[in-house]
């Protein structure tokens, strides 16, 4: 059965051709199409994303959430919406109005500009970049510009405060981040995205648990959720970077939050948990698209639920778990990952670095003994620095300073 | 395609332009960042000539990555040092800033 | 010469780029400065993808928009000099002066030898591929990648020291004579 995009793709380029249109003009034109579909789609996706989000927090917070709009308030955020474009812009005094306007603006474009190299099956994707790994750490670095913008720009005390937080959180948040975005090349061999889906016939969650629960918590903290959420706590800082914003310009803020935590829900499907990889999906490649979103809510749903559970931690804690914890586990599990999956290559015949996923058997079984190892390491490490606090606190006279 | 000279002028022109920065300006931050456009400058025509003379050698890209190194260690100390200048003497004029001055 | 589109992407990556430039250096409000800064480099990026180096294009924006602007624009801000009162600058018909003849030596060296040269040959598939070998490679760039990674880890404790805010502060003063 032949792809349902392939299809639209092959009428849509007999038909420009038709118009007279060819080389790079068809290109150019194609490219537009394809991503304004993708950014309609996404920012019609988003409506969704924040209902679902409404629902499983009410639903664990023991409440109903919105049920008057629609079928289970499913237009709820139509509504808001609506109410959020007739509300005016309040511009404060003093003021930077170009910074201040731009700011959403660009936090919104990074976030889409993400989806340009993810795919929703094994063809439709926007461009397979032969460096789509570093295109995506690259576009996610670029979202730290906006926020000092909005956080200057408003001249608001606690804006500025609220940006520094964040920008010093996602800057330091962003190194394990990157690290483990290395595991998935690593094993791949290639930073193309769709290589990385096609070489996981056993899922990388299932071979590096751990490098995709480190990958998961760093993200976590970039779209700055609960328990990361200091950047706009409400009861030291009020609301952060953007506590001046209103109507639509806080409503594209918004819109940012909530699409960057359902990219990153399908960053980490397309890199750990196999993205469109499923069962029939040789035979009929556009249940893909099914199979990808399937995941990407299952992460979101994670997402969600610990947002909606965990209370929110210090900026010293939050610093103290990414630069004590975060960053030297991943650097032990990436050398640790180098040299036994070199190691075991050179020494046994049975291990392949590709193929199906009995033949991946071995390697993932190594991969796996390998991520248990560091887990313990850090487990260990964790409890003995436990004990000498609590030691530290009951005995401060014999503590060696 | 476009002719190799394009690109090396607007090299040329972001490197003056810099040049330009760094010595008419009074602050530092305002200088680092002129000299943050003359090495981008430098880059693009390492990469240029990369391109357009010798592709099949990846020397040009290399070099191209050393500069960036080097520009995030500059930068990274050179703020660290005009940090501690202005906790130290509450300015950041290069013109003030003349203790080893005879 | 026929004017395609890749012309167009030139003429704007190269407007962000000498345009960000002049705003760079002619912007007194610092922080303009920085972010006509980080529109700058973006066209580097840009110019970089035409040159056909996505690697380094990429680079650039992780490392100069996502690292390097975001740690200018903070120093501005700390150092609390976003309209510092710069003083007038001095001998500035001497210095534009200077910076045209520069340029014009510049174009007048690029016009005469490499004037309306294209391409000599497509860029290998692999040159990524290649770049990554040759960092690990010790007869091309080992030694020298090697030297970089202790820069940037020198840079790192040296940035970290110098900025470190170690002037004695009364409270601890007062807790080190508890203790003592």
């Amino acid at each position: 059965m032949p792809d349902l995009f392939t299809v639209i793709d092959d009428w849509l380029v007999s038909l420009l051709t038709g118009w007279g249109a060819s080389g790079l003009i068809l290109d150019i034109i194609l490219s537009l199409i394809g991503s304004l579909v993708v950014v309609g789609y996404l920012l019609t996706l988003a409506l969704f994303i924040i209902w679902f989000e409404r629902k499983v927090v009410a639903r664990i917070q023991d409440r109903i959430g919105p049920n008057r709009v629609g079928p289970w308030g499913l237009f709820q955020n139509v509504a808001d919406v609506l109410k959020l474009m007739t509300k005016e812009i309040v511009i404060p005094s003093g003021a930077d109005l170009i910074p201040f306007l731009l700011a959403p603006v660009i936090a919104t474009a990074t976030v889409l500009m993400l989806w340009a190299v993810l795919p929703f099956t094994r063809n439709a994707i926007g461009t397979d970049v032969s460096i789509g790994v570093l295109y995506l750490a690259a576009v996610s670095s670029l979202g730290f510009m906006s926020i000092l913008m909005a956080g200057w720009s408003s001249n608001n005390k606690y804006a500025l405060l609220g940006a520094f937080r964040a920008v010093a959180m996602l800057v330091s948040y962003e190194v394990p981040l990157i690290l483990m975005l290395l595991i998935p090349v690593l094993l791949t061999g290639s930073m193309r995205i769709n290589a990385i889906v096609e070489a996981q016939s056993i899922w990388y969650v299932f071979s590096m648990p751990l490098a995709a629960l480190i990958f998961y918590i760093a993200n976590h903290a970039e779209v700055a959720r609960s328990p990361f959420d200091l950047l706009e706590a409400e009861s030291e800082i009020v609301a952060g970077y953007h506590i001046e914003y209103s109507g639509m310009a806080f409503a594209t803020f918004y819109l940012a939050e909530f699409l960057h935590a359902f990219t990153i829900s399908a960053l980490t499907a397309t890199l750990f948990l196999g993205g469109w990889r499923g069962p029939f999906v040789d035979q009929v490649p556009t249940l893909g698209i099914v199979y990808f979103f399937i995941k990407s809510f299952a992460v979101y749903f994670v997402n969600v639920w610990a947002r909606g559970t965990l209370p929110r931690l210090r900026i010293d804690q939050i610093m103290d778990f990414c630069w004590k914890l975060l960053v030297p586990v991943s650097l032990l599990l990436l050398v640790l990952t180098v040299i036994a999956d070199k190691t075991a290559l050179q020494f046994f015949s049975g291990y392949s670095v590709g193929g199906t996923a009995i033949e991946m058997l071995p390697r993932s079984a190594v991969l796996f003994g390998v991520n248990l190892l560091v887990a313990g390491i850090a487990v260990v490490s964790l409890a003995q620095q436990g004990r000498r606090d609590r030691e530290a606190d009951l005995y401060p006279e014999t503590a060696v300073d | 395609m476009i002719p190799l000279h394009w690109f090396l002028l607007v090299a040329a022109g972001m490197f003056c332009l810099g040049l330009f920065g760094v010595l008419i300006r009074r602050n530092v931050v305002a200088i680092l960042m002129s000299i943050e456009l003359m090495l981008n400058a430098v880059n693009l025509n390492l990469v240029a000539f990369w391109r357009y003379l010798a592709p099949e050698h990846i020397n040009g890209q290399m070099f191209a990555v050393f500069v960036f190194a080097v520009a995030a260690a500059e930068v990274s100390v050179g703020l660290a040092l005009i940090i501690s200048i202005y906790r130290n003497r509450d300015d950041v004029n290069a013109g003030d800033l003349n203790l080893l001055k005879w | 010469m026929s004017l395609t589109p890749l012309h167009a992407i030139f003429a704007l990556m190269s407007l962000f780029t000498v345009g960000g430039a002049v705003g760079v250096v002619l912007n007194r409000n610092l922080i303009y400065a920085a972010m006509y800064l980080v529109l700058s480099l973006f066209g580097i990026a840009g110019l970089f993808i035409l040159l056909e180096a996505p690697f380094l294009a990429a680079v650039q924006i992780l490392v100069y928009v996502g690292a390097i602007s975001v740690l200018i624009t903070i120093t501005v801000m700390v150092t609390r000099c976003v309209f510092c009162k710069e003083p007038p600058p001095r001998q500035l018909t001497l210095v534009a002066v200077m910076a045209a003849l520069v340029m014009v030596t510049l174009g007048f060296v690029i016009m005469t030898r490499f004037g309306g040269l294209t391409p000599a040959a497509d860029v290998p598939a692999d040159s990524i591929e290649q770049l990554g070998v040759a960092f690990v490679n010790p007869q091309a760039y080992l030694v020298p990648f090697e030297v970089a990674s202790i820069l940037l880890l020198g840079a790192l404790i040296g940035a970290i020291f110098i900025a470190r805010d170690d002037l004695p502060r009364d409270e601890e003063a007062v807790g080190g004579d508890d203790h003592a």
